[in-house]
């Protein structure tokens, strides 16, 4: 495990290539989490989550109360959704997503009361079965935005040994601050959480990693561990250095464990598990009281909004209600992004729903919507130094033009994860993300002639 | 709620370094600044004016070259002045202005735009300019004029060998002649030579900005120049004063610092910075040595440039994880 200093802080075991030094701007860092009043109404899409869709489970015209399953599918890698106010199905139809797809979507009217469904309660959960089934039927998927149902992390086949649950406080994305939040506010769902992933799935060992721009985080979470002189000796909490794009999963386990997960693999496959914080907290609470993922944490932040904060918001409330909530544009906006500036989604208009997966919502005004004029590469290979993955883009943007899918397999696009460090760098500013995206549609696209 | 505007959609990320090319190219210009103040120092108001033409007919020839392909202006960017500006550094005081507008006309035109632009071309363009002017005019190109000697009113040329090739003879006979300037003056730059390449001192300033600035990487000067001093040091026999004649003599430093580094021409990985630091230390050194030519700066950075590809095909890191025996079997 990490090297201990004098000063008794756990450093990273190996440190992570390339990335970018991006400007923090955690404006919101101090603002706790305030709760928003419920809205008038929630578009809830069966598609939350990476794997196969949900379908309906209520009618229009059916009521339902607050965390009622009303859609679900029997797929494993999916994840149930629960209606997240009390009221009446209004409509069931297609609706767009921020990234363009049609999907179903439930939309339920408030009747205010925000009454909880009756069927709720605590799940009995005695073994790793029962642990995996809970966390399916809690509809967790990854709050860190990736949105990957949890439960499937966590079912982990019998012949891979896992050695290290690796809970991702990185939060490396500038400006969201909510898991930030988590580990003030709530550092004893953590702890708990992590003993009980760490009890049913038998991990000797844990690691809290948090990005050294958080030293209050740190500060708490040492705190917490050292209580408990047993876990002191499991769990380790670890600083890492602030860069971008730190908190990607396999960037994680890297830090963590020194081991690096080989393309096309998992993390369990070189024997870790990485949570994201909050997902954490919420299975330490569903398990205490049984109440589904129905509402989850937010920064509003960006020059456009009147006042930035930190909220709680029911699953399905729309943009619009949310900017209403945060004192309304205080300029007009230029770019509104769901997610972190680096790989969130700038979205065409304000009826969206927030979906589970969203961690923040970015109002940029023209002072830092940041659009520049795009201009010839130069070749200063920015780019593949700034590339976590050790991939060389400009290689790669060549291939794309010239259509080679055998190339660009070589070259490694398929382990690209979108993080923007090379567009990030790029003093051309090539949309470079967007070339990784088409490479990859190259190489699918020759998949599907072969 | 309704919004007075469209929203810009983009795909991420978001939030962009503030670098831009231009920025990059100004702190090029910026790092030439002490070399070019040294230049009219020694060669005065010739020196600059040669300077002034080189980047003018540059920047022109390229603002012609963009109209007549019909492609999107790009002297906006400054690359063309930082080729004009390394181009007179490449060039004596003495030199014709007609010769000049010939080597804008050569590197810009020929090597950058008939390539396609800015980040296309495959060699330096200012270095082959000088190369087309020295094949062209041997004479023109390798007459000195002596520092200083131009606020005396004369600024003919003196047809001799550059002091590099006192250097070589110097090794070969015993003793130091008279001739040569002292190692202080060589650093300073005191002695006869192309406009922007005499003075070290400059060049090594400009060089660590570059660096400071993160605009370039010290390696593939460092490699460059240790590679020189190594061969040299076993041809001069362990004479470290011949070491470091060959090291601060002909336009080693300028062509180091700021011609091998050029990014379009230069590999782009670790490795293949190295390879490439090597390979021009080793050509530089082999023509010194044993070519017909005192200088081989030039050539050799151009012979590098064309390897490039090569190189970096090479020495192209395997991606993230890869495990350490595929590694072994795709070398294979």
């Amino acid at each position: 495990m990490g090297k201990i200093h004098i000063n008794g802080v756990v450093n990273a075991v190996k440190k992570v290539r390339g990335g970018v030094k991006v400007s923090h701007h955690k404006n919101t860092a101090n603002l706790e989490v305030v709760r928003m009043p419920i809205p008038e109404q929630v578009i809830l899409p069966m598609q939350q989550h990476i794997g196969a869709p949900c379908m309906p489970t209520v009618n229009v015209g059916d009521t339902v109360k607050v965390g009622q399953v009303i859609g679900d599918t029997d797929k494993f890698v999916s994840a149930p959704i629960h209606a997240s106010v009390s009221g009446t199905v209004k409509a069931i139809g297609n609706i767009k997503l921020a990234n363009g797809t049609m999907v179903q979507g439930v939309t339920i009217e408030s009747d205010g009361e925000m009454t909880p469904y009756e069927g709720i309660e605590a799940p009995t959960v005695n073994n790793k079965d029962d642990f995996i089934k809970a966390v399916r039927a809690s509809g967790l998927v990854g709050l860190g935005g990736a949105g990957f149902p949890t439960h499937v992390k966590l079912n982990v086949p019998a012949d891979k040994n896992i050695d290290t649950l690796v809970i991702n406080a990185a939060e490396c994305e500038p400006y969201i601050t909510v898991d930030y939040r988590e580990c003030i506010d709530n550092s004893w769902d953590i702890y708990s959480g992590i003993k009980t992933v760490q009890e049913f799935l038998n991990i000797p060992n844990a690691v809290i990693a948090v990005e050294d721009n958080k030293p209050e985080a740190f500060k708490v979470l040492t705190q917490m561990i050292e209580n408990d002189k047993d876990s002191a000796k499991t769990i380790k909490v670890m600083q890492l250095e602030s860069r971008y794009p730190q908190g990607a999963e396999k960037m994680m386990v890297q830090s963590a464990t020194g081991r690096q997960v080989p393309p096309g693999k998992l993390p369990a496959d070189v024997g870790c598990i990485v949570i994201n914080v909050a997902s954490i907290a919420f299975i330490a609470r569903y398990l205490k009281t049984g109440k589904p993922l129905v509402s989850r944490s937010l920064t509003v932040d960006g020059m456009a909004i009147a006042e930035p904060k930190n909220i709680r918001v029911p699953i399905g409330t729309s943009i619009s209600d949310v900017v209403e909530f945060c004192g309304g544009f205080k300029a007009d906006p230029v770019k509104i992004i769901a997610g972190g500036p680096m790989m969130g989604m700038a979205i065409t208009d304000l009826d969206h729903p927030l979906a589970k997966s969203n961690n923040a919502l970015l109002c940029f005004s023209k002072d830092d919507a940041k659009i520049f004029r795009e201009t010839d590469c130069i070749r200063c290979g920015k780019c593949a130094a700034a590339c976590p993955m050790s991939l060389a883009p400009t290689k790669i943007v060549r291939d794309t033009k010239a259509k080679d899918a055998d190339a660009l397999l070589k070259d490694g696009v398929m382990v690209c994860m979108e993080c923007g460090s090379c567009a990030y760098s790029c003093p051309a500013k090539k949309p470079l993300v967007q070339h990784m995206r088409l490479a990859k549609q190259v190489i699918r696209e020759a998949g599907t002639n072969k | 709620m309704t919004l007075n505007n469209k929203l810009v959609v983009s795909a991420s990320p978001h939030d962009r370094s503030v670098r831009t090319v231009k920025s990059i190219m100004l702190d090029v210009i910026i790092a030439l600044v002490p070399a070019l103040v040294a230049s009219v120092i020694y060669y005065g108001p010739r020196a600059l004016l040669i300077e002034a033409v080189a980047v003018a007919t540059c920047v022109i020839f390229e603002a012609f070259s963009r109209v007549i392909m019909k492609r999107e202006q790009t002297i906006g960017d400054f690359s063309a002045v930082i080729t004009g500006l390394l181009l007179a550094f490449n060039l004596p005081a003495s030199i014709p202005l007609w010769m000049v507008v010939i080597g804008s006309a050569v590197a810009i035109i020929v090597v950058k735009q008939f390539f396609g632009g800015i980040g296309q071309n495959f060699v330096n363009p200012a270095l082959v300019g000088r190369i087309v002017l020295l094949a062209s005019f041997p004479t023109a190109m390798s007459s000195w004029v002596e520092p200083l000697s131009w606020k005396n009113g004369s600024i003919d040329g003196i047809t001799s060998a550059s002091p590099l090739a006192d250097i070589h003879n110097m090794i070969k006979s015993t003793g130091t002649s008279a001739d040569i300037p002292n190692l202080k003056e060589m650093l300073l730059g005191w002695r006869e030579g192309c406009l922007g390449e005499t003075c070290a001192i400059a060049l090594i300033i400009g060089g660590l900005y570059l660096v400071a600035r993160k605009v370039i990487k010290p390696t593939i000067p460092l490699v460059y120049i240790g590679t020189v001093a190594v061969i040299m040091f076993i041809a001069g026999k362990g004479n470290l004063q011949f070491v470091a004649y060959e090291l601060l003599g002909g336009g080693l430093m300028l062509g180091a610092i700021f011609m091998a580094t050029d990014y379009t021409t230069s590999p782009i990985t670790f490795k293949g910075k190295i390879i490439f630091g090597i390979g021009c230390g080793i050509f530089t050194s082999l023509i010194r040595i044993f070519g017909n030519l005192p200088e081989g700066v030039s050539y050799s950075i151009v012979i590098m440039n064309i390897l490039v590809p090569l190189i970096e095909q090479a020495t192209l890191p395997k991606p993230f994880g890869t495990p350490k025996k595929e590694k072994e079997e795709k070398a294979k």
